[in-house]
């Protein structure tokens, strides 16, 4: 059935707002906290590989490998095939949005780390700092700048990716845009879209803002 | 000073890297005085750098033993060990992300000083390097490279150790301001007195800043250890007098000052003086320029040619000005300064008194005079033997030496 405007279906419809704030209002919270969950899991486990890829160097083409491969597979089918596994269920909208971020995520952290000047690693041993000390004093202050780009990055991929798992039941935003598709109604498409790019302006705009309040040492280097 | 307990002592001391089938540095033995600068010198691949590694553990050594103050390095964890050893780099290697203030503060900060001391230690160490203290706030790329440099020795000195180790540490800035930081250094050694091992490849800087070179060849075998003077005058083997150059006789030049050399008075008269006293002063030097004194003044050079019997010295034409040396002028600078004159002979301006006067052939016969014994003529003096017979003490001017 063919999708056009008309009179009767407007691009948007203002009077929705009012009527459905609460459908609205769920959507975006659910689709935050998808995103939010998923980069942080992300992060947890990207910060756990880069780590072994430090300490093991050999490993870092294996995990590099690993994430790329996760990356490629296409998410619909992602989703569709854990359904039969974890039925329909936050873990099934999760567990693919978390696998995508892991090559953003590890790639930068590991990046932050060889960003460390040899140098300057030589100058923390020749004072005296232990490998911890190093570790937090030294690489990764340096490496938080790449590592908040990681996440801004994978931030605003999650975002447009939390639409897609509607499909299951749990997109957020993007069960509006599948409404309105499956009702061939302009209104909650065009709302369900517009919040979700608003949403991952925004999420950007606060990862700039956090980077550039952590690395006041770093603020000529980066930009919006 | 005697030579008591060296500052560092490396014995036997080899370091063979996993792999090779050389060492880089073998057998080697060395002992540094306290508060002495050592400079390590050498082409590329004679395990210089690795030598000043071994000494604060970067690297260890595969045998021998390495004491400071009479401590076994290995016996110490090394962190422990690194605290109490100031090391320079020459990319400097200040942590980006911290303020200067919080660069210098690294190791007093790590070996837990109340943040009262932290900050008084830090004020008194940006002084003593030359760094404005309203830099203190700002971040590592906000300062130039010679900048960046002094912060890194800052740093290297916070917790006030007595070794302090140094590698290239001039090589990444331009020469204009390399020459200024050497200054600094000894200007600064002047004051704290810390045992210095240096390494380097430029040997213009390891003979101004030693007080004694370690030249190595490749394999980390010494080829000579000596002061710069010796290392020039002397060398030691084939290696080192090729290392050193043809030119290690202008290098010297650079070593000593119009002070070393023995007191000449030259083709120089008193202005009432008569003229034949005048030509017998010009025939035993013969110069064809006449100077003339009043006193402790130096009134001017006359042709030789004008200094007829019957004219007054005092009414001939005079020239002026003279060129002129100071006694702390190196004896290179005195050279030019020769070379640049109409006379080819230098006044010695000694806080304007006549302080005698230097020639080419006195310069030369400084430099080619027959070695003094190193360990009874320490810095680079220069033999005095030679020129015993002019050298005496000139009544006229009251200058003996």
């Amino acid at each position: 059935m063919p999708l056009t405007t008309s009179a009767a279906n407007p691009l948007i419809r203002w009077s929705y707002f009012t009527e459905q704030w609460d459908r609205i209002q769920e959507a975006l919270l659910q689709h935050i906290q998808l995103t939010l969950l998923a980069v942080a899991a992300g992060f947890v486990i990207s910060a756990g590989l880069a780590f072994l890829g430090l300490r093991y160097r050999w490993s870092i083409g294996p995990i590099t490998l690993f994430a790329a491969t996760l990356y490629t597979i296409p998410s619909v089918a992602f989703f569709g095939v854990l359904v039969n596994y974890l039925g329909l269920g936050l873990l099934t909208a999760l567990i693919p949005l978390t696998a995508f971020t892991i090559l953003i995520l590890v790639t930068n952290i590991l990046d932050g780390f060889n960003a460390v000047p040899a140098p300057v690693r030589e100058a923390a041993d020749g004072m005296g700092l232990t490998p911890t000390q190093r570790l937090f004093t030294v690489e990764i202050p340096i490496a938080v700048p790449y590592m908040i780009n990681g996440l801004r990055i994978a931030t605003v991929t999650t975002v447009g990716l939390v639409t897609v798992a509607a499909i299951i039941g749990y997109g957020g935003l993007g069960r509006l845009i599948l409404d309105g598709l499956r009702r061939t109604f302009w209104t909650p498409l065009t709302i369900g879209a517009s919040l979700s790019i608003l949403l991952a302006l925004l999420f950007d705009l606060l990862f700039f803002l956090l980077g550039a309040k952590l690395t006041p040492w770093a603020k000529r280097k980066q930009t919006l | 000073m005697t030579t008591s307990t060296p500052a560092i002592r490396l014995r036997g001391v080899t370091k063979r890297f996993p792999g090779s089938s050389e060492d880089a540095v073998s057998d080697l033995d060395l002992d540094v005085e306290q508060g002495s600068i050592v400079v390590l010198v050498g082409p590329s691949g004679c395990g210089k750098t690795t030598t000043l590694r071994m000494i604060n553990r970067l690297i260890e050594p595969t045998s021998g033993t390495i004491e400071i103050e009479g401590q076994d390095v290995a016996a110490l964890p090394t962190t422990q060990l690194r605290r109490g050893i100031g090391y320079v780099i020459q990319q400097v290697g200040l942590f980006p992300h911290r303020t200067i203030e919080a660069n210098i503060a690294t190791v007093p900060r790590t070996l837990g000083w109340d943040k009262g001391r932290i900050r008084a230690r830090v004020e008194e160490l940006v002084d003593v390097v030359g760094i404005d203290r309203h830099m203190l706030t700002r971040y590592p790329d906000e300062l130039s490279g010679g900048q960046q440099q002094r912060v890194g020795v800052a740093r290297a000195l916070a917790a006030d150790p007595p070794v302090l180790l140094m590698d290239e540490p001039f090589g990444a800035v331009d020469p204009i301001v390399r020459t200024r930081l050497q200054d600094e250094l000894l200007e600064l050694q002047s004051r704290v007195h810390k045992t210095i091992v240096l390494v380097t490849h430029d040997l213009d800087e390891a003979v101004k800043i030693a007080d004694r070179i370690v030249l190595l060849n490749v394999g980390g075998v010494v080829e000579q250890y000596a002061s710069p003077d010796q290392l020039l005058r002397q060398p030691a083997s084939e290696f080192v007098a090729s290392f050193v150059g043809e030119d290690r006789s202008m290098r010297r030049l650079n070593l000593s000052t119009v002070a070393d050399l023995p007191y000449h008075h030259g083709p120089v008269v008193e202005v009432g003086a008569s003229p034949a006293q005048a030509r017998s002063a010009m025939e035993d030097e013969g110069s064809e320029w006449l100077g003339l004194t009043d006193g402790a003044c130096f009134l001017g050079w006359v042709e030789g040619t004008e200094v007829v019997d019957g004219r007054r010295l005092g009414d001939l034409h005079r020239f002026l000005p003279a060129a002129q040396v100071r006694p702390d002028s190196s004896l290179r600078n005195a050279m030019e300064v020769i070379l640049n004159s109409r006379t080819t002979v230098a006044v010695i301006d000694d806080d304007g008194a006549f302080g005698g006067v230097v020639t080419l052939e006195r310069i030369r016969r400084a430099l080619a005079a027959p070695a003094a014994d190193d360990a009874t003529s320490p810095e680079g003096a220069l033999p005095d033997a030679a020129n015993a017979g002019t050298a005496a003490a000139d009544p006229a001017t009251g200058h003996g030496r």
